[in-house]
């Protein structure tokens, strides 16, 4: 019998002057109904061009297929003409993406666009196809779907634009589904959802899925097969129980260990000494309205927020996009100004203070930030990065080179580091340059603003390792925003818990975990992808990932 | 609430932002021509010849220009609330009358150019983005390159050279042929015949920078992700060109195009006189010259109501052309 | 250098960058070739061209064409450049305060760029220019007052972008002075547009200059291209060099500017090329 979708010894070229010459290499995968395939990798991996390429979306001329087989049915694809794949697109084949945003029509309806996918595939009147619209909006379980035939992407929340996506793949109910990272955009309730929709969706009409994800926890919540991938070629395909439990390849062990499993780290004692005390911090944003425009909209970002941090302890403040965390921490280092509230470092409140009378404080507190390309700046060297703080607070040419240097190896970059500039760099290394100029200035307190969401699972082990070691090593405290419950586990003493600009729970973090008092707390630890897998295993078989 | 009503709300919005801009420039212009050495007086007293201070001072009681700088403006303000521009001393006539007259032709002029360099410019730049890098797109691309580069009013008199002194097609100036009282559908006939080349002449540059903006932004949506979804959807490619590109593609055009509706009463000045085109671009620069404070002026707060008004027919048609305008 | 590989790579821009190196040789030659007043009568006037002596014809008033063009392009060039020089430094400026403080600096700097989109911009300059009395340098305020703006405009979004930028951020945690963080942080990295717009801006201003110069609102004791098209334009029927020549000089010198301009920009940012 022949298989639903068999890919054999595919090769994706790339442009002459890219880094490697293909994109994808000998890759042999299949998949058959009613299953989900997960391709799994890290960036650069070949795996989104994996399901383009079987979709015909290679973006050509300058990336094709140069060798292999995309067989569908028996029938051969990458020779198929442009007229026989725009029949099997959105008909046979259809695809999710990861940004439900950017991959729907900005100036039309909802219903148009799912509507072009019954026009351009079969003759139906269009009170007919209307009327199946209507029942997708429905199947996907998107809120009063008369109204969102009419609306306009801009007008639906994330989770219900990619609800509106999967309704518009799923139209003329296809053999396979190809998922590109379709919940890697949103929250991680919401991506609970969507991931349990398509599952749904999927053993309803017996699809085979081919879903594409970096991440180990959704593969072990939906994936029935796994195939790994590496640089372009595949190292590891198996059951998910094999790959996740017993992986054979090293690259495949690597990645698995450097999961953050839920597991809570052990329990410190906590030292009885404050260094930083928030009390009842606010702080509202408004956006529109002005002299003419209608009225404003008021953004409760902080709202009556009670923190204290002692010294030596990490306090994760965890919550998901909307909700305040990063607010708090931009107040907390006098990014933003707070309206009311205290921000009590030693015995100085911070909040009132000016410029100028804030400058003796900066110091005390810094930063680490999210973006790792963005939170440097491409036209300085990396030494001047991180000697800018010393220089400033009347360090010596001399004496600001030294410590960089020192600087630089404790972050584990040697001291060529010195005269480059940040693109030669890669994201982890990047986020190792933001760390040592945070250190520059020899904080007591470091607040980390989702320092590792930008970066591959197995490097963000690395930064949180980094991160940990430091805190020991220079006795500071930490501040660490983040919305991965998993990344929080490993690393807090104790977590805070916000929902719309709301402290809603605070506690040790093994406490928070085996009892969370508040329902959006529960709701939040039962969304973690792949927990009821990465709970149960046992840390015999994990691997230094580096 | 419904997306009409959501556009009605913005157009109003625009409509009250625009009254400070006008008021503001009416009292730029008013501070502006006040710097300028001389007034009205000099140089009615410079054309008569010789005028005693006495005379002079008389006249300029007689205007109120003996009146403070604010009490000037304030009278000014006031006038314009009901249009009354003042009168031109030059022409002995109200302002107000002699801006009227000679508005539609500027208007003529400007829309016909409008509507041609918009609508070309969008079909020669969709041309060229969909034939990429063929033939075709490197004769757009060198055409608009070209006018993008000509100055208006040399166009304007190769133009003459060309079509009507060595072919004879067109007239070289004006805007009808008095001589011949021409009536109904001739005289119509007559005015488009007139207008012709004007309307080439201030259009072209203008229908090279939509060509240009109209490819680039073409190329720019061609590459978005709605459109390989659209593709993932197995919709055809003239559809995804035509519809979903098309559209997203146009909206910087029109944005562009109520931009430049300045520049275009600016460019009309040349035109117009270089085609003795009886319009307020004439008007303005015979004004400039007889020292015309009061014409100067209106024709200021016209044409700036002029550019306001055609921004709100621009913004009309970019409402409906972009659900999300509420959001910007 | 990579920005000069890749800037070479496109063709019209090296083309561009030709034309423009010849009439820059031109505009400095001038002297030497024509040595002569342009305005002095230098033969029989209304010779077409090649004849008497003319290499590009002569006017009715006996005025060489060929040598006002070799004198108007030092005119062109320095107006075009003194003028954008002098609107990119306003420009930046005003841009940077509003895009970097937002508030009412940024309201007002908004409302006063909107304000000159409105005004007929080159209506505005012919009065700028009356008023002043015509002469080098109130054509230069009076092409910088109305181009200033877009340059406003495009620096407050870069810094406006820019500002919020983590690495700026990253800066204001240090406690790093307003200035500083301004001069040498966000400025360095808006750079390219700006030097992109500033290059087109050249090839506007001369437009402009050459208009106001046809209108008679030229500087009397200078020769200009667009002057000698004002001048020969009643000549349209019997002398057609006289318009047509300086014409094409103007278009030349903008052609080249435009081309050397977008070539600095594909060059600048090669993310963009890549898409074409």
């Amino acid at each position: 019998m022949t298989r639903l979708l068999e890919i054999t010894d595919l090769h994706i070229a790339l442009p002459p002057e890219s880094q490697r010459p293909y994109a994808v290499q000998k890759m042999d995968v299949h998949l058959e109904a009613n299953e989900i395939l997960c391709v799994v990798g890290e960036s650069g991996s070949g795996k989104s061009l994996t399901a383009r390429a079987v979709m015909g979306l290679l973006p050509k001329p300058r990336v094709k297929v140069s060798q292999g087989l995309v067989l569908f049915q028996g029938e051969d694809l990458v020779g198929a003409s442009d007229e026989r794949l725009r029949d099997i697109r959105g008909s046979e084949i259809s695809m999710i993406f990861q940004e439900p945003m950017t991959a729907l029509n900005p100036v039309m309806t909802i219903g148009t666009q799912i509507d072009e996918v019954f026009r351009f595939h079969q003759k139906m009147p269009g009170r007919e196809r209307r009327r199946r619209a209507l029942a997708l909006l429905e199947d996907v379980h998107l809120p009063d779907p008369e109204q969102c035939l009419k609306a306009y992407p801009h007008e639906l929340s994330g989770g219900q634009r990619q609800r509106a996506m999967i309704a518009m793949a799923l139209a003329l109910d296809p053999k396979i589904l190809i998922a590109d990272e379709p919940t890697t955009a949103l929250d991680v309730t919401t991506q609970a959802q969507v991931l349990k929709l398509i599952k749904e969706m999927q053993a309803a009409h017996g699809t085979g899925v081919l879903f594409i994800t970096h991440d180990f926890g959704v593969v072990a919540d939906i994936a029935d097969r796994v195939a790994v991938m590496q640089n372009g070629l595949v190292v590891e395909t198996g059951t998910t129980d094999q790959v996740l439990r017993r992986p054979t390849h090293p690259y495949t062990q690597g990645l698995i260990a450097a999961v953050p499993d839920l597991i809570p780290r052990p329990p410190r004692p906590r030292s009885s000494e404050i260094v930083l005390q928030v009390n009842h911090l606010e702080k509202t944003y408004r956006s529109g309205g002005g002299l003419f425009g209608g009225k404003a909209r008021v953004v409760h970002a902080a709202n009556d927020v009670t923190l204290d941090l002692a010294r030596g302890e990490t306090l994760g403040i965890v919550g998901e996009s909307g909700s305040g965390k990063s607010t708090v921490a931009r107040c907390i280092v006098r990014l933003n100004d707070a309206e009311a509230g205290e921000i009590v470092l030693g015995d100085t409140d911070l909040r009132p203070l000016g410029r100028a009378a804030m400058r003796p404080f900066r110091s005390q507190i810094q930063m680490v930030f999210q973006d790792p390309f963005a939170s440097l700046n491409p036209r300085t060297r990396v030494g001047k990065i991180i000697a800018q703080g010393p220089t400033m607070y009347g360090a010596s040419p001399e004496e600001a080179k030294a410590k960089t240097l020192e600087l630089l190896e404790i972050v584990g970059l040697d001291a060529g580091a010195f005269e480059r500039f940040p693109h030669e760099f890669s994201g982890g290394q990047r986020q190792r340059i933001g760390i040592a100029r945070a250190l520059a200035l020899e904080p007591q307190i470091l607040v980390a603003d989702e320092p590792v969401s930008a970066l591959d699972v197995s490097i963000q082990a690395q930064i949180l390792n980094l991160l940990d070691e430091i805190r020991d090593r220079m006795n500071l405290s930490m501040i660490f925003i983040t919305h991965d419950l998993r990344v929080a586990a490993q690393v807090c003493d104790r977590i805070a818990v916000m929902q719309r600009g709301k402290v809603i729970e605070v506690g040790p973090t093994s406490a928070l975990f085996a009892a969370p008092k508040q329902d959006y707390t529960q709701e939040l630890l039962a969304a973690v992808p792949g927990k009821d897998w990465f709970a149960k295993e046992e840390p015999a078989i994990r691997v230094q990932a580096e | 609430m419904s997306h009409f009503a959501r556009r009605m709300r913005y157009v109003v919005k625009r409509l009250l932002q625009a009254i400070p801009i006008v008021i503001a420039i009416v009292v730029l212009n008013f501070f502006l021509l006040q710097l300028a050495e001389g007034d009205a007086v000099d140089v009615l007293a410079g054309e008569a010849g010789s005028a005693t201070p006495e005379y002079m001072a008389e006249l300029r009681a007689k205007f109120g220009l003996d009146q403070p700088l604010p009490v000037q403006l304030a009278i000014y303000l006031k006038n314009v609330v009901v249009f009354d521009l003042g009168y031109s001393f030059r022409h002995e006539m109200p302002v107000s009358e002699l801006i009227l007259d000679r508005v539609v032709p500027t208007l003529l002029l400007m829309v016909s150019t409008i509507m041609l360099a918009v609508g070309f410019g969008i079909v020669l730049g969709l041309i060229a983005a969909i034939s990429l890098n063929t033939w075709r797109d490197t004769a757009i691309s060198i055409f608009a390159l070209i006018t993008y580069a000509t100055p208006l009013f040399w166009v304007g008199l190769m133009l003459i050279v060309v079509f009507s002194l060595n072919l004879g097609w067109f007239p070289t100036s004006g805007m009808e042929n008095f001589a011949m009282f021409y009536e109904g559908w001739d005289r119509v006939w007559d005015i488009a015949h007139h207008l012709v080349l004007p309307t080439i002449t201030l259009s072209l540059f203008y229908l090279a920078l939509y060509t240009r903006l109209m490819r680039a932004s073409m190329l720019e949506q061609a590459g978005q992700d709605y459109v390989t979804t659209a593709r993932a959807k197995g919709v055809t490619e003239n559809r995804i060109m035509f519809v979903h590109v098309l559209r997203n593609a146009l909206l910087p055009v029109v944005t562009m195009a109520g931009v430049q509706v300045g520049a275009l009463i600016g460019g009309s000045v040349i035109v117009e006189s270089v085609f003795a085109w009886p319009g307020l671009g004439m008007l303005a620069f015979e004004a400039l010259f007889a020292r015309d404070l009061n014409l100067l002026l209106g024709i200021f707060l016209l044409s700036a109501l002029l550019v306001v008004a055609v921004n709100l027919v621009v913004d009309l048609i970019y409402s409906s052309l972009d659900p999300r305008i509420e959001v910007s | 250098m990579t920005f000069w590989k890749l800037f070479i790579r496109n063709r019209g821009a090296v083309v561009g960058l030709g034309i423009l190196a010849l009439i820059t040789l031109m505009a400095a030659s001038a002297s030497l070739f024509y040595p002569e007043d342009p305005f002095s009568l230098a033969g029989q006037p209304m010779s077409p061209p090649g004849e008497n002596g003319f290499l590009l014809g002569s006017d009715s008033l006996g005025r060489d064409v060929a040598a006002g063009i070799a004198h108007g392009a030092k005119t062109s060039l320095l107006i075009g450049l003194m003028a954008t020089i002098v609107a990119v430094v306003v420009g930046i400026v005003m841009g940077a305060l509003a895009g970097y403080y937002g508030g009412a600096i940024d309201n007002l700097l908004m409302r006063l760029t909107e304000m000159f989109q409105t005004i007929p911009s080159f209506v505005f300059a012919i009065l700028l220019v009356a008023i002043m009395k015509p002469s080098i340098e109130s054509i230069v305020i009076a092409i910088a007052v109305v181009s200033w703006p877009a340059v406003a405009r495009l620096v407050r979004g870069e810094f406006l972008s820019l500002r919020n930028r983590e690495f700026v951020q990253a800066c204001h945690t240090l406690g790093m002075s307003d200035i500083r963080i301004m001069l040498g942080e966000i400025l360095p990295n808006c750079l390219s547009p700006i030097i992109v717009i500033g290059s087109l801006m050249v090839a506007t201003a001369i437009l402009i200059e050459s208009g106001l110069a046809f209108l008679g609102l030229g500087d009397p004791n200078i020769m200009s291209w667009g002057f000698q098209i004002g001048a020969g334009r009643t000549l349209l029927r019997s002398a057609w060099w006289v318009c047509t020549f300086p014409g094409i000089a103007i278009l030349l010198t903008v052609l080249a500017i435009n081309l050397v301009g977008e070539g600095m920009n594909d060059a600048l940012n090669p993310r963009l090329r890549e898409r074409t």
